[in-house]
């Protein structure tokens, strides 16, 4: 109990990092911070950077890193808009050609670093510069768009009301919500059982209740605002339900596991027998795919491609998986961290913008707030070292 | 001027849990070529590191005088300026500076910051002609051999007016004919008056050189005596000296098939292009056997086992014979599939993932076996954890618990019962004892002996020759990257193993 609470003390550090700066901006702005609309709006924007580092976080468990991942989603971004505006491309044919783009540049990715044996620094600052020049050409400097109406839905448009379109207050969010609430206790009470018939050591009921009351105002923080404007945005649903799936590689499946074990020691897990080029190459080729879904909701909620579309998204994305209580020395990460860095950044912009401060002090604050996290990141590494 | 120019007094240095040494005394005689030899871990690395201000003055017990004076070295550079230079086994040139730089470094020759590249020029021609090199002093070392990179470390101390030259095993990686070189150079820098302390587990080389030997065992020092009134046998004798006792569960057996066939085993070394590493091993490893493999460090026995699995070097000729099939592992997957499996020697470097807990360990080379299309079955892997944890009399309040916080023993533990859930049929354990309590080693040696009953075949990699002796059916010795002798349970002592590791087989006879 004493270690898991040490092991996540980090990511409670973070909540309430979140909820203080939440806390600041209400004030400063005089309850525009909190309002629904803005809320709604902050969830919204920060969907491109909780998708980038949902992907992002396992590739810095193993111990890599891609600096490459906002010119790859404006490069992506681009050849959708190009497609559609220019070759008059529909919807699923556009996206499912900007996701066999993302899987190539994963894979180009993922056969430099694994096999060539350079460093994914290097490989993904390549990147960076090689695709910002692709957006530039793809683009031709100028902004394209509008997008299809049925694409443009995924960035800008929200889950059908149930109670019918008329409705004042949206209950949508809340069905939703309560779902995913009972979901997560079904998942705590099997896992409880489980783990009791096991002889292992479960918390305390306290402890549990304590967990479920947090998940729940988690989950009425973020839906009731939600509800009380538009209701639910698809790019959030969009986030939750990747989130879900990457958790769920990362804590329950084989290839998960050995990711974590490369990361934390690359030697032990050659001489298990795991094949680390392999699965280095498929964790790139996963992140291009994950790339590739930020560029489209990106392009799908601004509807239009832009030359500077995506710029210096891969450090709010590195960010965030930090802040998330990710190690950067690989083998450690959660998901459910990096949301919450996600919104620490999203946090940040939108409030500063609200706030209308001078974008010099935005980017300086932001750095400051980066630096305090790897600040933290290698002081506790340091505590905990064996 | 004291005929002494080092004196150690009642040396003494405790690790965690180990007196590494123990109130050693040591006198070197200036101008004298003193050769230091022990076994693997009788403390003679550590004298050199308090020696040296590797450990500073203040972490272990005792007195150092430099000519005749005491001295308190807080660091390398203390001792430097009192004239002793110590060349590590690692060579500690930079490849890609050249030899002028290298020698200097840290020690330029140089005005306000800017060096003066015609005197450096001058003066490293001057020293490598001591040493004897004739070589242009621009040379990147980088493109050197590993002989004369030594040379050269050798010519750096000596650019440095040291008094005292210490070489630690200076001919581990050299050929015969470099080490050739390297003696006659010795030899004439002792008849200049250089003072050397020759740290070798080449008797031979001990005795074609020293004037005086000192004997460690143990963290003591156990005789110093004229090179002259000595002969190899006496030496070994010394530096094993202790009685056997009752702590192995020596089983004897009846060997069955042969399990493991290792036929004309060469690999080449990864690091000197052009050198074997291993040298056309031969061996079998057969059913119902503990066959240990003994040997210096640095002679090729982890490498042989890494190379066996596929995780060292190119095999450059041999074939390997797993229950009688003709394999090639090209990877530690294929080879732990097909039952072959590798306790590696390094516990924490390689063995086992420290931020990881002792379940997540367990089952990282058999994660196949708790999941299904690649979904972990968490229960199963929780019972499965649970079962070693018990089997194995892991002490642990939870399997959930880090590796990082277990003892030893215990860490080494899981890290068998990760091998274990292997279901293997050949296990290679290598230093599976080093560093840990006499009771876990115990222990250890009594699973081995489960193992075989059960069918597996084990081979015992170990430094400690007690340990070989006491639980091992068949021990083979390793010179060099070849297998210099082969000895059963019976016939094997001590004495013979140490002559057969220390000694080149072609000078046995």
């Amino acid at each position: 109990m004493n270690e898991s609470i040490q092991r996540n003390i980090r990511q409670y550090t973070m909540i309430a990092a979140l909820l203080a700066i939440w806390l600041i901006f209400t004030v400063l702005t005089g309850g525009i911070f909190i309002s629904p609309r803005n809320l709604s709006n902050l969830f919204l924007q920060s969907a491109t950077i909780a998708i980038l580092s949902i992907g992002l976080v396992l590739v810095v468990v193993s111990g890599n890193l891609d600096l490459s991942l906002g010119s790859v989603a404006g490069f992506v971004g681009a050849i959708v808009a190009v497609l559609q505006v220019n070759f008059q491309m529909d919807t699923v044919s556009s996206i499912a050609i900007a996701l066999m783009v993302g899987a190539l540049i994963g894979l180009w990715h993922g056969y430099w670093i694994a096999y060539r044996r350079v460093s994914a620094l290097i490989v993904t600052l390549g990147s960076f510069m090689i695709f910002r020049g692709g957006v530039i050409g793809v683009t031709g400097g100028a902004t394209i768009g509008p997008m299809e109406d049925s694409f443009k839905f995924l960035g800008q448009g929200f889950l059908p009301e149930l109670l019918g379109p008329e409705s004042e207050f949206k209950v949508t969010g809340m069905v939703l919500a309560l779902t995913i609430v009972a979901v997560l206790v079904a998942f705590e009470v099997v896992n409880r059982s489980n783990r009791r018939a096991h002889g292992l050591k479960v918390s305390s009921v306290g402890a549990l209740l304590g967990k479920l009351a947090a998940l729940s105002l988690a989950a009425a923080v973020v839906f009731l605002p939600l509800g009380a404007y538009q209701g639910v945005p698809m790019a959030i649903v969009l986030v939750l339900a990747l989130a879900a799936i990457f958790h769920f590689i990362a804590q329950d499946t084989t290839f998960g596991r050995r990711i974590f074990a490369i990361g934390g020691n690359k030697e032990a897990a050659a001489l298990s027998g795991i094949d680390i080029k392999k699965h280095i190459l498929v964790l790139y080729v996963m992140m291009g795919i994950m790339t590739a879904v930020a560029g489209i909701i990106f392009t799908a909620r601004l509807n239009a491609a832009t030359a500077t579309a995506g710029n210096l998204f891969e450090l709010d994305a590195i960010a965030a998986v930090v802040i998330g209580g990710s190690s950067l020395a690989g083998g450690v990460g959660t998901i459910a961290g990096a949301l919450v860095g996600a919104l620490v950044m999203s946090s940040l912009d939108n409030g500063m913008s609200l706030l209308d401060m001078d974008v010099t002090w935005q980017y300086v604050l932001k750095g400051l707030i980066l630096l305090a996290a790897v600040w933290v990141d290698t002081a506790t590494q340091k505590k905990t070292r064996f | 001027m004291a005929e002494h120019i080092l004196e150690m007094k009642g040396i003494s240095k405790d690790f965690p849990g180990v007196r590494a040494l123990n109130g050693v005394t040591f006198q070197v005689v200036r101008g004298h070529c003193h050769g230091l030899v022990g076994e693997n871990g009788a403390g003679k690395s550590t004298l050199m590191k308090i020696l040296s201000g590797f450990y500073p003055h203040g972490t272990y017990e005792g007195d150092i005088l430099v000519e005749g004076s005491v001295r308190h070295f807080r660091g390398i550079r203390d001792s430097e300026h009192a004239g002793i230079a110590i060349i590590f086994q690692e060579l500690a040139l930079a490849p890609n500076l050249s030899i002028a730089e290298n020698i200097f470094l840290g020690n330029e020759l140089a005005q306000n910051g800017v060096i003066d590249a015609a005197a450096t020029h001058q003066k490293t021609q001057q020293i490598l002609k001591e040493v004897g090199l004739d070589l242009d002093p621009e040379t990147l070392v980088g493109g050197l051999g590993i002989g004369v990179r030594q040379l050269i470390e050798i010519a750096k101390a000596l650019s440095k007016n040291a008094d005292l030259l210490i070489l630690d095993e200076p001919t581990a990686a050299l050929t015969e004919t470099e080490t050739e070189t390297l003696l006659t150079i010795l030899n004439r820098l002792r008849n200049k008056g250089v003072t050397c302390i020759y740290i070798s587990h080449k008797l031979n080389e001990i005795f074609r050189i020293t004037d005086t030997v000192t004997i460690l065992r143990d963290g003591q020092t156990i005789r110093t005596l004229p090179t002259k009134a000595l002969d190899e046998a006496k030496v070994i004798s010394f530096m094993v000296g202790r009685e056997m006792n009752e702590m192995y569960p020596y089983r004897s057996r009846v060997p069955g098939k042969p399990m493991l066939e290792v036929k004309q085993w060469s690999v080449a070394d990864p690091e000197i292009p052009g050198r074997l590493r291993l040298n056309r091993v031969d061996f079998t490893l057969h059913s119902n056997e503990i066959l240990g493999i003994s040997g210096l460090m640095g002679v090729g026995r982890t490498e042989l086992a890494k190379s066996l699995i596929g995780a060292y070097g190119k095999v450059v000729s041999g074939e390997l014979y797993l229950d009688g099939s003709l394999q090639r592992f090209e990877t530690p997957r294929q080879a732990i599939l097909a039952g072959l499996n590798y306790l590696p020697e390094d516990r924490k470097g390689s063995g086992l993932n420290l931020m990881m807990d002792i379940k997540e360990n367990m089952t990282l080379a058999s994660l196949d076996r708790v999941s299904s299309r690649g979904v972990l079955k968490k229960n199963l892997e929780i019972v499965e954890s649970e079962r070693y944890v018990q089997k194995l009399a892991i002490k642990t309040p939870s399997i959930e618990q880090k590796t990082g916080n277990l003892s030893g023993g215990n860490q080494q533990k899981v890290a068998l019962a990760k091998w274990m859930l292997c279901s293997p049929r050949v296990l290679i354990l290598d230093e599976p004892t080093r560093g840990i309590d006499v009771g876990a080693k115990f222990e250890i040696y009594n699973l081995m002996n489960d193992l075989v009953e059960a069918g597996l075949s084990v081979i015992m990699i170990s430094s400690e020759l007690p340990e070989l002796l006491g639980v091992c059916n068949r021990i083979l010795v390793m010179y060099e990257g070849r297998i210099s002798a082969e000895f059963s349970h019976d016939e094997a002592n001590q004495e013979k193993i140490m002559a057969a590791a220390c000694l080149n087989p072609t000078e046995q006879q």
